[in-house]
């Protein structure tokens, strides 16, 4: 971002209130087999939360809260966590994605809960982490063509 | 572990995908290995997949273990494992030619997304063909694409131009689509396409049918570049990298006429495509008209990956009017064509590719008779390719375009059989001009002094081995698929025809 | 005749904004004006969906407690809008690739305008 002025009203506001909007994306995305929300949902309010600290602040301050690089392998982490699922699910003698196959609780239904769960996380970070990568390549400088 | 096979195919690409930008962060040519340990080891499950389907009929997957209709379900049928088989067998050829294309035509900052598209795209490939559910389809449909607008985007100046286009048309396809699925859950109830399959047996058609119907011709026709809808494929060939035109050109608009082929003949079934609404007969007409139009276009252009391009337009309409006339010998015809097309046109990119690997263009006015002395073996399977694209027997082009003249005097269409003919005389003549460079047109004194000057400056003469092998394995596999071709089609095609046919 | 247009008034917002972004991608001549065009076609697609997944006095498909039994017509079918959730995420790739596509295209053009752009690409092919 280029280095304006700061409005310092809109960078106080925006540090106290990025922090809720993250809090409230966790919550999107736990509670998404109980109310609407979800992994997307989540990872977009998350996303949300960062690049309002990158907006309203100056570049340098915003690489501190999520640095430009952790992009991509945080993209490929939380995709990895989703395989990682199924693929567990597949290791366990069941299907790709089947959970009742995870040793993660006695009860079936438990069992799919939970593996819904997990594999929620791993979107809401591979969705933030993409988000945010996208926001960061708009803004690029020239440097490679 | 071996009873997940039929999921196996996409899921491994997927892995990879995903893994090369974390592994290679460091060690940049290591992506070029895991590709390649991917993609041989997705070649050696589909050809394990299609010799399960060939013996025990046809299997079903379940993910999640949800039972159909409920859940997502895969289809592993002959139909599916021969595709996915010669999908992975092409893949597999051209990636090992891109280790050293990549290496010359593309920054080296761009290599692992490079190879992490690749392996997205065939993800999605293989996922489109073994999916047996419609709103699956959708999602492969959509990964497969967004893969392929960002692969062509990392070649020329004028890529991202072409990749424009191409985004602005496939994601309109996509939604067209995707509108079609939308009306057939409206009408059906179920995304699954067996089921839908079986309800439709209950029904008569309804105007809800019927534009389900229109919509997902168009916007699979779309994608398989049917002819007034192939608008983004000629700059798309000609601006993408050589490797990535020899990955695209094959598998690219085959997976949208296997989804026209599963979604029209297997699940409409044929009654529903000829008599309710004519989608069998447009779709051959415009097919024909195809043909044509991609033959004398291919004539006029000036650059090979252009031409090539444009006869590709031409070689889709053969695969469209041979689904389009509704006949045994047809849909053979158009199902063998897939396979030796998918040969030929990886063949002809990739010579295209070690000439400008050499030579720096691949412009047709700047050939001359010194092509034919610094890259023999270039120019020989050059000249088999084009052999077997025009259609001389023993090469696979002869049987295909035999296969679909047979289905033309089946149903008794003498102007198809026509339009088969003649085009197989254009092609001989766009074909003819190249090799009439290559061959026969001497080069001027001065022009040849510095081209020898050039050529041993260079220090090569032929393109290296790990360029040279995947063209000439190509150029063989042509000759030596035209004499198995009656075994494929006894053991493998004749298990793949749609009911009613 | 007037049921014909308001009892149907979500299909017909449906064909009314599939109309305004193929209008959109087909006319503007800035290409971040036909991207735009593309997000409007998407969305009409997403609302159709949506739209045919109502039901005559149906509620939304969260359940109040766990225990009653569950009565499957007071809830409107909840398989279109998860869906959905997949079409909206794909939506989103699709304009991101795109917008990277452009920032490409400007960088190496200087300009979005698609006149001024083919003129400039085609200049560069008579070099």
């Amino acid at each position: 971002m280029k280095e304006a002025e700061n409005n310092p009203i809109v960078s106080l506001i925006a540090s106290i209130v990025s922090p809720f909007i993250m809090l409230f994306g966790l919550y999107v995305i736990f509670h998404g087999h109980y109310s609407p929300g979800g992994g997307f949902q989540g990872g977009t309010l998350l996303a949300a939360s960062i690049i309002l600290i990158r907006l309203a602040h100056s570049s340098h301050t915003g690489q501190l809260q999520f640095p430009s690089k952790l992009g991509t392998p945080l993209g490929s982490l939380g995709v990895f966590i989703y395989y990682g699922t199924g693929l567990a699910a597949l290791w366990w003698g069941g299907q790709f994605l089947n959970y009742a196959f995870l040793p993660l609780a006695e009860e079936i239904s438990l069992r799919r809960s939970w593996g819904i769960l997990l594999v929620e996380i791993g979107v809401g970070l591979a969705v933030m982490a993409i988000l945010v990568s996208i926001f960061d390549d708009l803004l690029e400088e020239e440097n490679h063509d | 572990m071996l009873s997940n096979s039929p999921a196996l195919p996409p899921l491994i690409y997927l892995l990879t995908g995903i893994f090369i930008p974390l592994a290679a962060w460091k060690w940049k040519k290591l992506s070029f290995w895991l590709a390649l340990g991917a993609t041989s080891v997705a070649t050696l499950f589909s050809l394990f997949n299609l010799s399960q389907a060939l013996s025990q009929g046809s299997i079903s997957y379940r993910f999640g273990g949800w039972i159909p209709p409920i859940g997502i379900e895969y289809v592993l049928d002959p139909l599916s494992g021969f595709v996915t088989s010669v999908i992975n067998f092409i893949a597999l050829v051209v990636i090992i030619y891109a280790y050293r294309s990549v290496a010359q035509e593309i920054e080296e900052f761009r290599w692992t997304p490079f190879y992490a598209l690749v392996m997205l795209f065939l993800s999605g490939a293989n996922g489109i063909i073994m999916t047996g559910d419609f709103f699956n389809l959708y999602v492969f449909l959509e990964i497969a694409s967004l893969s392929l607008y960002g692969l062509i985007a990392i070649g020329d100046k004028k890529s991202p131009v072409a990749a424009f286009r191409y985004l602005i048309m496939g994601t309109v396809a996509g939604g067209f689509y995707l509108l079609g699925v939308g009306f057939t859950y409206l009408v059906t109830g179920s995304l699954n396409m067996g089921d839908v399959h079986h309800i439709l047996f209950n029904l008569s058609p309804s105007p809800p049918l019927i534009v389900a119907m229109t919509l997902m011709l168009i916007g699979l026709g779309i994608k398989m570049a049917v002819f007034p809808l192939h608008g983004w494929l000629p700059d798309a060939y000609t601006h993408a990298p050589s490797s990535v035109s020899a990955i695209m050109a094959p598998i690219g608009t085959k997976i949208g006429a296997y989804a026209i082929a599963r979604i029209f003949f297997f699940i409409f079934g044929v009654k529903l495509i000829t008599q309710v609404i004519p989608a069998a007969q447009v779709l051959s007409w415009l097919s024909a008209i195809g043909i044509v139009y991609g033959s004398i276009m291919a004539m006029a252009q000036n650059e090979i990956k252009r031409m090539l391009a444009y006869s590709s337009i031409a070689q889709v309409g053969y695969i469209g009017l041979g689904l389009g006339l509704v006949s045994p010998y047809g849909f053979i015809g158009a199902l063998l064509h897939i396979l030796n097309h998918g040969l030929m046109k990886a063949c002809l990119f990739l010579v295209a590719g070690n000439l400008r690997h050499q030579l720096g263009h691949s412009r047709i006015d700047r050939l001359d008779d010194s092509i034919r002395r610094l890259m023999p073996w270039s120019s020989a399977s050059f000249t088999l390719a084009a052999l077997a694209m025009i259609g001389v027997p023993p090469t696979v082009g002869f049987f295909s375009k035999w296969y679909l003249a047979l289905g033309t005097i089946e149903t008794k269409n003498w102007l198809f059989l026509a339009v088969i003919l003649i085009s197989s005389l254009l092609n001989a003549v766009y074909f003819f001009r190249v090799i009439e460079r290559m061959y026969f047109r001497r080069q001027k004194i001065a022009k040849a002094a510095k081209n020898n000057f050039v050529a041993q400056k260079m220090g090569k003469r032929e393109v290296s081995l790990s360029l040279l092998l995947p063209t000439l394995i190509l150029a063989l596999a042509l000759v030596v698929f035209g004499f198995l071709n009656t075994w494929i089609i006894k053991t493998i095609l004749m298990k793949a025809l749609p009911a009613g046919l | 005749m007037i049921e014909f247009f308001l009892g149907h008034y979500a299909y017909w917002f449906v064909l009314i904004l599939l109309a305004i972004g193929l209008y959109g991608m087909i006319i503007k001549h800035n290409l971040v004006k036909k991207v735009i065009g593309l997000s409007i076609f998407q969305v009409a697609i997403i609302l159709f969906f949506i739209a045919s997944s109502t039901k005559w006095k149906a509620t939304v498909p969260v359940l109040a407690n766990h225990h009653e039994k569950i009565q499957a017509a007071a809830y409107i079918n909840p398989l279109p809008h998860t869906l959905m959730l997949t079409a909206i995420v794909v939506g989103v790739a699709t304009s991101g690739v795109a917008f990277a596509l452009l920032i490409l295209t400007y960088r190496r053009y200087k300009t979005l305008n698609e006149t001024e752009l083919l003129k400039r690409m085609s200049e560069e092919d008579a070099e």
